[in-house]
């Protein structure tokens, strides 16, 4: 259906091809996905197959596309319509009018259809996508599942014999993204469409697809497979994948149900391990530490580089602290904890658990306080009664669908929302009263968009004004940035930094100001693999001396891996509040792949299962 | 039963009014209100205008620009009562209200007065005249919170569609790009910097264009993969004389209303124009052809549609007719400063007005939810 010969792309004459030597053909009816780390060229790839790359873009494109026997050397995208359906990451971007209905029907009044074919293929589409009670409702209302959706649909009305779709699941939650890849499994199974999609999110594709093309890195070919092949060998590969490899199963599983129908091995080889006994921070945490409690003196903690003020009363006498940590070891404790309606006993930090030797029995005082938190919005009330205590050096992962009120939340941390009820209190201060010049060294928040933060033409720049806004010594910035993105230079544009980069620049300018308490807005969307797991260690680092830390995500396998505790949100509501593998274990939508597979066990992250059988076998 | 069947439906994609409906509905209100100054028509045009909008107008966000009409309306009043009171008005009068100290003005700016005494009849004939403006305003803010703008944008001949899509992607901007102000004060705010101030309207003013062309960059690439632009070949003789038409329509059309507007071409002026108009109306017909667009579910003209229109219609005729009929009732006199007299007939017409709130498709019920 798709036919690339020898295909290269350049933007620019010097520079060497993004995408070079592609020769392939892919076969009609099939679900094709595209992998590799992100910059490799998929989109400039998937670009050539509707001819937006390059009528569009511009660039020089060397060999031949062909779809359905068509040149798109010689089809502009325009004349490639009927046969193309293009949806791009942003569904936003896409959309041309303002209700469902029109905009399903918008591609074909382009190609001239007859009134009544419209009118019965916008009936049929919005069946097909589940969209019928939605089809007079202006877009801009829409979640973000429902606008992709939308999306597909109306690329889908002229039916096209080819959909490209470049990360369709990256912004939605787990649930909305299971939505639409059962609409696109049923466009392939059901209408023989071919459909090639770009995917960073694997653990939520790949089980669906025929064939997987891998670019390995910048500018080489691509190898194309029956995805077991591929993937035993891709450097970007889901959790299953990873068990898979690990405990030697070939062929390799590639949905969490092939996975489970191998591992009645490995849980019985597991059965006897603790995953508390690996480094997770959460455990780690509880364990061994417990009969020698936080002592956590200012001055260690300003040692290991925690911005906490010295001159704010840390520690706060509780009764309880003490037995609660000592309970805190085994699950009857944290249950007993939770009966009790306490929060975690505030984890210390584990540096400075380590080197006890304060004199204070007691536990730190939370970073932030959250009692009673509504937030109404016109007729909206996106937040009712919430409750939420942060402590320093832990990680609370705030899950819940698109709209449930977590960047709400955020925002109120922050101050940028005024509550309608309830109190909120970070550092002792109301943030929606504190000038933010104060705010910023009390709580910083890395937005959904990172580059909403950045002003500069430089990084360095972006440095020196981040160093004033805080009030930092001069280089601070700078040196954070050094840290956190090794190799930058002085003068590069932001602009031309990779999504990963730039999410790390937006962290070190809001780490500046030195925090105590980090918010982070769904940081991995957009992010490969590796730039997951960088950011990962960063943020395990940053727990690690002392920052409190709030993400809300909708990455399953970034929660398991990075969150003390997971807090679900829903319409507004916190419906869940605990350790991680007791929310998210039980949880279809929330629990990540690894637990899936293992569960009943309490596995989280291919990490520990690795040393767990690491332990064993040495 | 009958009082069930005779009920205006729910509306709905299938029976909406026609957009067109709603603006002839709303320019023959405003056509009556430029014809009177008498305040208790003006009143009644304005509470007619607001009800059929209280009854008739959905949640959609241009339903809401209604509201903002009647402020401007307000302003327009408060302006005028300034201007009046300091500017002084050729409106001789003897009720003396008070006296402004008066700006002495030299010998060439004669006819001009700042300040000096201001008499009750000056500032009544301001507000009976700013008073005819507002209700203007407020007619056309009624057709904007009840028509849909891209409805109606939608009803344009073919070859207009072109710019008519360019205005609804314009509008589906604004929205969007008062969205990316409010996130990048936020963001300003994260960064500890206040969200208010010159430096920051300039440091938020390139991110906010910059998102705004990369935004339409995107739609323009979405629009482009979707089969926007896609064209019909048509005959070089067609080609031509479509252009011939529209351009000598055009000129029709210019020549045309410098007659009717230069004493001495009366004669002419009309016959013209109104040749020039098919001229160019013809030519954008033909020019349709090159499109080989169709039309999703357009807006019917029905019965409702000519009630509508003909409401607004009527409105005009009958306040027009009374206006060369009655003259002082329409225009009440401030000199000598007399109440204004609420002629029976023209009031009763200005009612007819009222139809569309019970003849136009009722918007559905929005159910609340409970809190």
């Amino acid at each position: 259906m798709i036919r690339f010969e020898n295909v290269s792309v350049s933007y620019d004459d010097a520079a060497p091809p993004v995408i070079r030597g592609v020769d392939l053909t892919v076969p009609e009816g099939e679900l094709v996905l595209l992998v590799g780390p992100s910059g490799v060229g998929k989109s400039t790839l998937l670009g050539t197959v509707s001819g937006l790359v390059p009528h569009f873009t511009g660039g020089t494109l060397r060999g031949r596309v062909t779809v359905d026997g068509r040149d798109t050397r010689t089809h502009k995208p325009r004349e490639l319509a009927d046969l193309v359906g293009t949806v791009g990451q942003d569904p936003l971007a896409h959309f041309v009018t303002d209700t469902v209905e029109d905009e399903l029907a918008y591609g074909m009044e382009s190609l001239g259809l007859a009134p009544d074919v419209m009118r019965r293929r916008v009936e049929e589409t919005l069946d097909l996508l589940g969209l019928a009670e939605l089809r007079d409702r202006p877009i801009a209302t829409l979640s973000g599942g429902q606008q992709q959706r939308v999306a597909i649909g109306s690329v889908l009305t002229p039916h096209p014999k080819v959909l490209v779709l470049d990360e369709p699941t990256s912004a939605l939650d787990p649930a909305a993204a299971e939505e639409v890849l059962a609409v696109l499994q049923r466009l392939v199974h059901d209408l023989g469409t071919t459909v090639l999609l770009a995917e960073h999110r694997l653990e939520r594709v790949v089980q669906y697809a025929d064939q997987v093309i891998l670019l390995p890195g910048a500018g080489e070919a691509p190898r194309m497979g029956a995805p077991a092949d591929i993937m035993a060998a891709s450097p970007v590969h889901p959790p299953v994948v990873a068990l898979g490899r690990l405990a030697g199963w070939t062929p390799l599983p590639l949905s969490v149900r092939d996975a489970r129908r191998r591992a009645t091995d490995l849980r019985t080889r597991l059965a006897d391990a603790e995953p508390g006994a690996v480094p997770h921070p959460a455990p780690s945490r509880n364990r061994g530490s417990a009969p020698d409690p936080a002592p956590q003196t200012p001055e260690r903690l300003t040692a290991s580089g925690t911005p906490q003020d010295p001159a704010r009363p840390a520690f706060e006498d509780r009764g309880s602290g003490g037995g609660a940590h000592s309970f805190g070891k085994g699950r009857v404790g944290e249950k007993l904890a939770r009966l009790l309606g306490r929060r975690r006993p505030e984890p210390p930090s584990a540096e400075a658990t380590g080197t006890g030797t304060g004199t204070t029995e007691a536990t730190p005082t939370a970073v932030a306080t959250v009692t009673a938190l509504g937030v109404r919005r016109a007729r909206v009330e996106a937040l009712r009664r919430v409750a939420l205590t942060v402590s320093p050096g832990e990680t609370i992962a705030l899950m819940g669908r698109n709209g449930a009120g977590k960047s709400t939340l955020l925002a109120a941390l922050v101050g940028m929302i005024e509550p309608t009820s309830g109190t909120v209190t970070v550092g002792g201060r109301t943030p929606h009263r504190t000038r933010p010049r104060d705010m910023v060294r009390e709580v910083g928040l890395v937005p959904q968009e990172p580059r909403d933060l950045l002003y500069a033409d430089t990084v360095a720049a972006e440095c020196a004004a981040a160093d004033s806004d805080a009030g930092a010594e001069p280089g601070a910035c700078r040196a954070l940035v050094a840290d956190l993105l090794p190799g930058i230079q002085d003068d590069t544009h932001p602009r031309d930094l990779s999504e990963g980069q730039r999410l790390a620049l937006a962290l070190a300018i809001v780490l500046t100001g030195r925090p105590p308490l980090l918010l982070l807005d769904e940081p991995t969307r957009g992010l490969d693999y590796a730039a997951k797991s960088r950011l990962v260690g960063v943020v395990r680092e940053l727990a690690a001396r002392g920052h409190a830390i709030v993400l809300a995500t909708h990455d399953v396998e970034l929660a398991a891996e990075l969150a003390h505790r997971v807090v679900i949100l829903a319409d507004g509501e916190v419906v869940a509040d605990g350790p991680t593998a007791e929310v998210v274990v039980s949880s279809p939508a929330f629990a990540p792949q690894t637990a899936k597979i293992l569960a009943p066990q309490k596995w989280l992250t291919v990490t520990q299962v690795r040393d767990a059988l690491g332990g064993t076998t040495a | 039963m009958t009082s069930m069947t005779l009920r205006a439906p729910q509306a709905g994609r299938s029976n909406a009014l026609h957009a067109g409906a709603w603006w002839l509905w709303a320019l023959g209100l405003a056509a009556a209100a430029s014809r009177t100054t008498n305040p208790l028509l003006l009143g009644m045009l304005v509470g007619v205008a607001g009800y059929v909008v209280a009854a008739r107008r959905t949640d959609a966000p241009w339903a809401r620009s209604y509201g903002a009409f009647v402020k401007l309306g307000l302003l327009v009043i408060g302006i005028r009562l300034v201007f009046s009171t300091f500017l002084g008005s050729p409106i001789p009068g003897t009720h003396t209200l008070f006296t402004l100290p008066e700006v002495p003005l030299p010998g060439w700016a004669q006819g001009v007065r700042i300040g000096g005494r201001v008499t009750a009849e000056q500032l009544v004939f301001a507000l009976y005249d700013g008073a005819k403006l507002a209700t203007l305003l407020i007619c056309v803010g009624a057709a904007n919170a009840l028509a849909n703008p891209a409805r109606l944008l939608k009803s344009l001949p073919g070859a207009l569609y072109e710019a008519g899509v360019a205005v609804v992607v314009a509008m589906t901007f604004a929205p969007n790009m008062v969205a990316d102000v409010v996130r990048l004060r936020t963001a300003r705010r994260l960064r500890g910097r206040p969200t208010g101030g010159v430096g920051a309207v300039l440091q938020i003013g390139l991110p906010v264009l910059e998102g705004a062309l990369e935004r339409s960059v995107a739609v323009a690439a979405s629009m482009d993969a979707r089969g926007y632009g896609r064209t019909a070949r048509v005959p070089p003789s067609v080609r031509h004389t479509t252009t011939a038409l529209t351009l000598g329509g055009l000129l029709g059309v210019c020549a045309g209303s410098y007659g009717l507007l230069a004493a001495e071409g009366a004669a002419y002026g009309l016959p013209v124009m109104a040749g020039g108009l098919v001229a160019a109306l013809a030519g954008l017909r033909l020019g349709g052809r090159r499109s080989v667009r169709t039309r999703y579910r357009p807006d019917a003209w029905g019965v409702r549609a000519w009630l509508v229109a003909g409401s607004g219609a009527a409105v005009a005729a009958l306040m027009i007719w009374a206006a060369t009929a009655d003259p002082e009732a329409l225009h009440p006199g401030v000199i000598p400063l007399v109440a204004p007299e609420f002629p029976l007939w023209p009031a009763a017409s200005v009612l007819i007005g009222l139809l569309p709130a019970f003849v136009a498709p009722a918007p559905p019920v929005v159910k609340e939810t409970p809190q």
